[in-house]
């Protein structure tokens, strides 16, 4: 394999990068460098779920206290999102979110966490500073691409910030965008065509999307094609398969939602009707589409993505905690085999599960079937990655370091999110279920205290090796506890009020369903305040974060006595990641190996009876 | 006997087939509790037992036990016994076409939806519904009914306000003139998306009188969150009161009713 012999010969052509000085904007903006590119898409990404979790406070305010003005800050939310989503008060006083306005918070909430948050931190960030450094490859295959994955995405994040501003405001019919809804919204005669909330949101979304079909590209060709010489790939980090499925899933799963975007797009700016149907009579007037079209046939594209998109949002987080957990018990994982297998199940499945989401669209038995059984089936592998994790715990000798505290908690949070969905793929249950607050409890569960605290788990782990400095403990155990108390306040009474009835989507906290919310209202405003909370929580991570940068305790190359190949590069790691020839020798969870000297050892340490081997000049060979 | 189900505050049911889906949301929920119960208390053992403190040397073998695979071989055919023997003939006696109710022996309705508000049809006295077309559409005339077609003249129409009658079947017929709206009759356990370009039918028989609210479940708009509307169940008596009751309310001129849309509430 030729590729593999020359990115692995670091005195040629490796060498030549390290002593070129790429200059201010080659290094810092218009790079390259898969670390750069990953931090670049992780500070974007991880500042977006901080804009994504500030527009569902200024929504939990008004759930909790409909048609009072936002305290404090209220007129210059009014300043910045302009009249549509925010107007006066009885009493004058600015700042009251408007139906219309909180619409568009929550369908830009739901868009900016998935797409624009979680998506490239987990799979964008994660994945291109982790996996090339694992697999011992000096960047990605192909560093161009790379960079235009990136920019594309930044493009995309334009499209969307831009869009609060326009007239009318950002999109407004839910992060699904469901036609004829997403058709009408924003398209009256008083909107421009193109610079309206909606078009400007699909537009964003066709960007996005090419933006992660670069990336996952790139990660299958750098998985398979650079792996340093004996990176076999049963000796892959568990990560790096999360990330080499996940990539599969963007690859197969995106395009027909551009597709789709693209579709969408034209019926809005083009009058074609691929999702409008005939004889539309909106406020009383017929529509100006010539009908004809399916809005049912965007659902099914949508979800054709959005289904795997959950397993892009959770397997990479997945393969974070697996390898903390790993370094962090001292001791190999439980079934490494049986947990790559169950990615790829997880991941196959994953495809043929979508029209659960639309249970209530009116589906016969025989489609209904279908889906009820392949949705059961993906409990299988699912059980059986969160039982390998736990089972990993036993007999380790656990320390609880930040990342572990992180990726520990994550298990029991990531099993609620995932046996409450046990009723959900039940067609008949969904009856009762369908778009209540349990749903939204379900995949809260599965998101956020388990993909965002597995991100956070991620951070602590490798911040040390992106900057040099360790990340400050005492605020590190301030910002876990916080966190862990009043996530679970937000919600866990999500499952009593969606028990109750209420349903998600209700401007007004469910003040005009007086039948349903009365038993429950006074949640609202505990899962009001615990959000606030939580927002609180989060001060000492973004201070740690910034302060350590430069005033953290200085990191070894390998803080953390980890196995995996990424410690044995100088922290930072320089362009070209490698200062020496990395071989692989082992699997990647070699800790506590009886009758070793230390209790980890490296994938890259020779074996002992292969020392006088080393002197021999090595021979790149094939990575299998 | 104890119920998860209560316990986590469900509305109380109404219908027939109601009873099956609380019996199998509930046995979710045994089995969901017994699972998280089973694993939280191994796992708060386990980083107990297995913190540094009091086990510095970890094992690099691990657990050797094979009772894991017995969980998932128990997890799977638990699964497998809920869906085969409750979730699919469940369902299937919803919307499989030889499990309806005949049309002699139930309520017929049609629900169309609109921002924000349902339309109910009755076919009233004569049994069958007068013809609608979208050309007929105004602020008096919300469904379009054929002023010509003798069929509609005795139709009942009404707004945000629904009659059913206590023990019959009842077969709704969706459809929605705009967007999709999602027609949720949650102490009828029952749930049904309002498509526009599609008629789909509904049935179930209730069994509790009263009055329910009736929720809209898909995102419809600015007025989404007000788009309710109400439910009674009541006697046939009761029933054919209210149907004489709307026949003579039936307006001579058009401008006595309100018009068929109104804007968004705030």
């Amino acid at each position: 394999m030729s590729t593999a012999a020359l990115t692995h010969a670091p005195d040629d052509n490796a060498h030549d990068d390290h002593h070129h000085d790429p200059g201010f904007w080659q290094k810092w903006v218009f790079s390259t460098d898969h670390k750069m590119i990953g931090i670049q898409y992780g500070t974007t990404g991880l500042a977006f779920l901080m804009f994504g979790f500030m527009l569902m406070m200024v929504m939990r305010w008004q759930l909790a206290h409909p048609g009072e003005a936002v305290p404090y800050i209220g007129g210059l939310l009014q300043a910045i999102f302009g009249s549509s989503a925010f107007q006066p008060d009885a009493k004058g006083i600015p700042g009251v979110l408007t139906a219309d306005g909180y619409n568009s918070f929550g369908a830009m909430h739901g868009t900016i966490m998935v797409f624009f948050g979680i998506v490239p931190v987990a799979f964008a960030a994660f994945g291109n500073f982790v996996v090339p450094l694992q697999i011992g490859a000096i960047d990605m295959t192909f560093p161009r691409i790379n960079m235009a994955s990136f920019w594309c995405f930044f493009i995309s994040c334009i499209f969307m910030c831009v869009s609060f501003f326009v007239p009318g405001g950002a999109a407004k019919s839910g992060w699904t965008s469901y036609p004829p809804l997403s058709g009408i919204a924003d398209s009256g005669a008083l909107n421009h065509f193109f610079m309206n909330g909606q078009t400007l949101w699909v537009t964003g979304m066709v960007f996005n999307i090419t933006a992660s079909l670069l990336g996952s590209v790139n990660f299958i060709a750098t998985i398979i094609q650079l792996r340093a010489p004996g990176m076999t790939w049963m000796r892959l980090p568990f990560f790096v398969w999360a990330q080499f499925v996940t990539a599969f899933l963007l690859l197969l799963a995106f395009p027909p939602l551009e597709a789709a975007g693209v579709m969408q797009l034209m019926d809005r700016a083009f009058g074609t009707s691929f999702f409008m149907p005939t004889g539309l009579i909106v406020n009383g007037a017929a529509t100006h589409w010539s009908g004809g079209g399916s809005p049912i046939l965007w659902q099914h594209l949508f979800w054709f993505l959005a289904h795997p998109e959950v397993y892009v949002l959770i397997l990479p987080g997945i393969g974070m905690v697996a390898e903390i957990i790993a370094c962090n018990t001292r001791k190999p994982l439980y079934g490494y085999k049986a947990m790559v297998g169950a990615i790829f199940v997880l991941g196959f499945l994953s495809f043929i599960v979508w029209a659960h989401h639309m249970y209530m669209t009116g589906m016969g038995a025989k489609v209904s079937g279908f889906f009820q059984v392949t949705t059961v089936m993906i409990s299988v592998p699912s059980v059986i990655l969160v039982t390998a994790l736990m089972l990993s715990l036993w007999g380790g000798s656990i320390r609880f370091t930040m990342p572990m505290l992180f990726a520990t908690a994550f298990l029991p949070m990531f099993g609620i999110g995932g046996l409450t969905g046990i009723p959900l793929a039940f067609n008949a249950v969904d009856l009762y279920l369908h778009d209540t607050y349990y749903v939204i409890g379900h995949f809260h569960y599965v998101v956020a205290p388990g993909t965002i605290f597995a991100i956070f788990a991620g951070v602590y782990h490798w911040y040390p090796k992106a900057t040099g400095r360790m990340l400050n403990e005492f605020l590190g155990r301030l910002h876990f506890w916080g966190s862990l108390i009043f996530i679970n306040g937000i919600f866990f009474p999500m499952f009593l009020q969606g028990m109750a009835g209420v349903h998600r989507r209700w401007f007004d906290g469910g003040v005009t369903y007086e039948q349903i919310i009365k038993p429950v209202i006074h949640w609202n405003n505990f899962m009001s305040v615990s959000a606030f909370l939580l927002g609180a929580a989060q001060i000492p991570f973004i201070i740690n974060f910034c302060w350590s940068i430069w005033n953290g305790r200085k990191a070894s190359d390998n803080p953390w006595d980890a196995t995996t190949v990424e410690w044995d590069t100088p922290t930072p790691p320089p362009h070209g990641n490698f200062t020496k020839e990395i071989t692989v020798h082992r699997g990647p969870y070699e800790y506590s190996v009886p009758g070793a000297d230390k209790d980890f050892t490296p994938q890259t340490e020779a074996p002992k009876s292969d020392k006088a081997h080393l002197a021999a000049p090595l021979v790149a060979a094939p990575a299998h | 006997m104890f119920s998860i189900n209560k316990a986590l505050g469900i509305l109380p049911n109404a219908s027939e087939h109601g009873q099956a889906v609380d019996h199998l949301l509930e046995l979710c929920h045994w089995f969901m509790a017994i699972l998280f119960v089973g694993w939280s208390c191994y796992f708060l053992y386990t980083i107990f037992r297995f913190h540094k403190s009091r086990n510095p040397k970890a094992s690099y073998h691990g657990v050797q036990s094979k009772a894991s695979a017995h969980l998932e071989f128990t997890v799977v055919l638990v699964e497998a016994v809920l869906l085969l023997g409750f979730g699919l003939p469940l369902w299937g006696k919803r919307v499989t076409g030889d499990q309806f109710p005949a049309e002699a022996d139930a309520v017929r309705v049609r629900a169309v939806g609109e921002q924000f508000a349902w339309n109910f049809h009755y076919a009233g006295a004569d049994g069958v519904f007068g013809r609608v077309h979208t050309s007929f559409l105004s602020g008096s005339n919300p469904l379009g009914l054929d002023p010509s077609d003798p069929a509609g003249q005795d139709d009942v129409v009404s707004k945000n306000d629904l009659h059913l009658i206590t023990g019959k079947p009842t077969v709704i017929d969706l459809t929605s003139k705009d967007v999709i709206h999602s027609f949720s009759l949650q102490h009828m356990r029952m749930c049904q998306d309002a498509i526009p370009g599609s008629k789909i039918p509904m049935w179930f028989r209730p069994i509790r009188g009263g009055e329910y609210e009736i929720v809209c479940a898909q995102l419809c708009g600015a007025g989404h969150y007000a788009m309710r509307a109400m439910m009674k169940v009541e006697t046939q008596a009761e029933f054919d009161t209210w149907m004489k009751e709307q026949a003579s309310l039936k307006p001579a001129a058009p401008a006595a009713v309100p018009a068929a849309t109104e804007p968004a509430a705030h």
